[in-house]
């Protein structure tokens, strides 16, 4: 995985609470064997609707790169999909007051940011898009804030292992490969339980 | 020692390493595969030249993506293909056992995995698909995770772990006649709302969850995700034990003996200490039906479509007008008016063969209304054949129902199996997401003598007021 890093970018608003991984990426799209391209299938049926209102087809966000929503993103299905379809289209944070646990982790492992904050600071987030024309968030995960040009800034959790691994563009596959002795022993102890 | 929950037991039971700060680095006991979300996986360790590490605990089914039509015949989608052959390929590669389409065992991976005793209680058992919850019934720890970890349980057959909190929900008393696990479920999560359990692993205790089937209990297990909820359990008791006794890869005699003891040591003890609890009594459940795009919008089928004005909280009153516009439903509109142009019985809920016995018993006599297209789709060959055994097919076909082969099918339509834009269906599956059935498909979700009942009338009825309701419990 590639290094987090610092960035500044446009945000869209989504205001829609429990955003589920089947509108993020629809299921026509899963039959893809490769992580990449997918980007084209984001919010397929929603961008596919003939008024072209939907957030992403109006020309002054499409190249946002933050995703700003309401509570429980990304529920549903556990379809990574839905995180490299988020990715590719260029998304590197989503903000929202809760996201389900798998799209979290899934996000975390591909470096897209899942940035929590209170309803209250999202709401402050969906009035801003309205009166700023091209509304910037700048993200600084080692400082774990989120700040706009104009002086408000807010603050997110973040697991601490997760945050280093996102800094450090940590492979968690080699990472626990290190533990290989630990894992060699829990074995022994623990044969299968099967009849073959 | 404390007093421990089912849930703590297993974890700590599972932790290989474990440093503060951190997560744990949790073993994998079952790692089940299926074709859509591991094909990526495969790829990642093939490109780090990594191996499976442990092919006697990982098997691979197909399922979301096959036909449920006569397999002898090629299949046209060449995307489908691909992923199908894909599997085939990989599981070849890296030594690991497949139930291919021509396979007796072939089915859902939610269904196959209890079937053929491949989850047991105590295990830690994972997947890349969001039920895995299911398996939970089993008195095990059983979660959806994402191809990346897919990867990662392949390779090291371990996950890193954040420890989730514990909730207890408790449900204590009979359910009405009529009334069906899936209510049960469909209730509670009405009650909890779709991020209700969002962190929290559940276990389901009280003497409702007792008295249930094992079945009955993975249909319960199975919708924890649609709580928010990564996981939910059952501690494991004598039925567990019962249910396992002479499945396929379950050890027999005085090996069966030891490991039969074992499991039943898998429940919380009685002080055991809960994050969170809950408590609802069985007789406040009734039938379910969802009436929005999310299965917490649900509510009973004796009342009425909701009015978004009536809710207070202005985020949820706009997603119930965003809902009541996919739907095409007006508010105030009773339940039991809602026409219907597909009915479909299946999917990782409710696919059994008690599911399938409870329907039929609905079925049997009676025709599917001249309006509606109903199907059924058995959760697995195994069951399917059983279903034929005891002649459910026959009941099925003879009032007009499709009888099929095992699979995902219209759960989520990967296949042909799909609504057209508009049409309406009564669904036994889990999720009435937009276009989860088909694009611009309009679902709502029901128990099996629901959906049974719904096919011959038409529209929703409520099955307590048919004379044989029997068998649905
Ligand atoms: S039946 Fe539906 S919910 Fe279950 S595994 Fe298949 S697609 Fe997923």
């Amino acid at each position: 995985m590639e290094r987090f890093k610092n960035f500044t970018g446009l945000v869209a608003p989504l205001d829609r609470p429990n955003v589920d991984t089947d509108q993020i990426i629809p299921k026509q799209f899963l039959k893809a064997v490769v992580r990449s391209g997918l980007g084209g299938g984001l919010f397929y049926d929603w961008r596919k609707q003939p008024d072209r209102q939907f957030v992403l087809e109006q020309p002054r966000f499409r190249n946002s790169t933050i995703l700003v929503a309401r509570a429980n993103f990304g529920c549903g299905s556990s379809r990574e999909h839905a995180v490299w379809a988020l990715a590719d289209y260029g998304f590197r944070a989503v903000i929202a007051p809760s996201f389900a646990d798998i799209f979290s982790n899934n996000s975390l492992k591909n470096g897209l940011l899942p940035v929590i904050l209170k309803s209250d600071e999202i709401d402050t987030i969906f009035a801003a898009i309205k009166e700023h024309d091209a509304y910037q968030l700048t993200i600084d995960l080692a400082r774990q804030s989120v700040a706009d040009e104009y002086g408000w800034e807010a603050h997110f959790e973040i697991e601490p292992f997760a945050k280093k691994c996102l800094l450090e563009g940590l492979d968690d596959v080699a990472l626990t490969l290190a533990h290989e002795q630990e894992i060699a022993a829990y074995e022994k102890a623990h044969p299968v339980s099967y009849r073959f | 020692m404390a007093a421990q929950t089912l849930f703590e037991k297993i974890w700590d039971s599972h932790v290989v390493f474990e440093a503060a700060g951190q997560p744990a680095l949790l073993y994998v006991d079952l790692h089940l595969v299926h074709e859509v979300t591991s094909p990526q996986a495969f790829e990642g360790l093939l490109k780090a030249r990594r191996r499976v590490r442990c092919p006697e605990r990982t098997f691979a089914t197909m399922d979301h993506n096959v036909p449920t039509t006569d397999r002898s015949l090629p299949i046209t989608d060449q995307d489908s293909k691909l992923q199908i052959e894909m599997m085939r390929k990989n599981c070849a590669h890296f030594g690991v056992r497949l139930y291919d389409l021509g396979s007796r065992e072939q089915g859902i991976v939610h269904v196959i995995g209890p079937e053929l005793g491949l989850s047991q209680p105590g295990m830690t058992i994972v997947c890349g698909d969001s039920h895995t919850a299911t398996h939970g019934a089993m008195g095990a720890l059983a979660f959806g995770i994402g191809t990346s970890e897919v990867e990662h349980v392949l390779a090291t057959q371990c996950l890193w772990q954040a420890k989730p909190k514990s909730m207890e929900i408790r449900v204590e008393g009979q359910l009405g006649l009529g009334v069906s696990a899936k209510d049960l479920i469909l209730g509670i999560i009405g009650r909890i709302t779709t991020d209700g359990g969002t962190g929290y692993v559940i276990e389901y205790r009280g003497s409702t969850f007792q008295q249930l089937s094992m079945e009955e209990r993975m249909t319960v297990c199975n919708m924890t995700i649609e709580g928010g909820a990564r996981a939910g359990m059952v501690a494991a008791d004598q039925k567990t034990v019962d249910y396992l006794r002479g499945r396929q890869f379950v050890p027999t005699g005085s090996q069966f003996d030891a490991l039969a003891e074992r499991w039943l040591t898998f429940h919380s003890d009685p002080h055991a200490r809960f994050d969170r609890k809950l408590t609802f009594d069985a007789s406040t459940f009734s039938p379910q039906v969802t009436w929005g795009t999310n299965p917490g919008m649900v509510t009973d089928v004796s009342s009425k479509v909701p009015d978004p004005a009536n809710f207070n909280d202005p985020t949820q009153r706009r997603a119930a007008e965003l809902a009541l516009n996919y739907m095409a439903l007006r508010p105030g509109t009773p339940i039991e008016d809602i026409k219907l142009d597909r009915v479909f019985i299946g999917s990782c809920t409710n696919s059994r063969v008690s599911d399938l016995k409870a329907a039929a018993n609905i079925v049997r006599g009676r025709k599917v209304a001249p309006s509606v297209r109903a199907m059924v789709v058995p959760g697995s060959q195994l069951v399917k054949n059983e279903a034929e055994a005891l002649g459910l097919d026959k009941i099925f076909t003879d009032a007009g129902f499709e009888w099929r082969e095992a699979g995902c099918s219209m759960c989520l339509g990967m296949n042909p199996d799909i609504l057209k834009p508009g049409e309406r269906c009564a669904s036994t599956s889990n999720r009435n997401f937009e276009g989860r059935q088909g694009a611009g498909g309009r679902t709502h979700l029901v128990s099996p003598i629901m959906a049974a009942a719904a096919a011959v009338a038409g529209h929703f009825v409520d099955v307590r007021e048919w004379s044989n309701q029997g068998g649905g419990r």
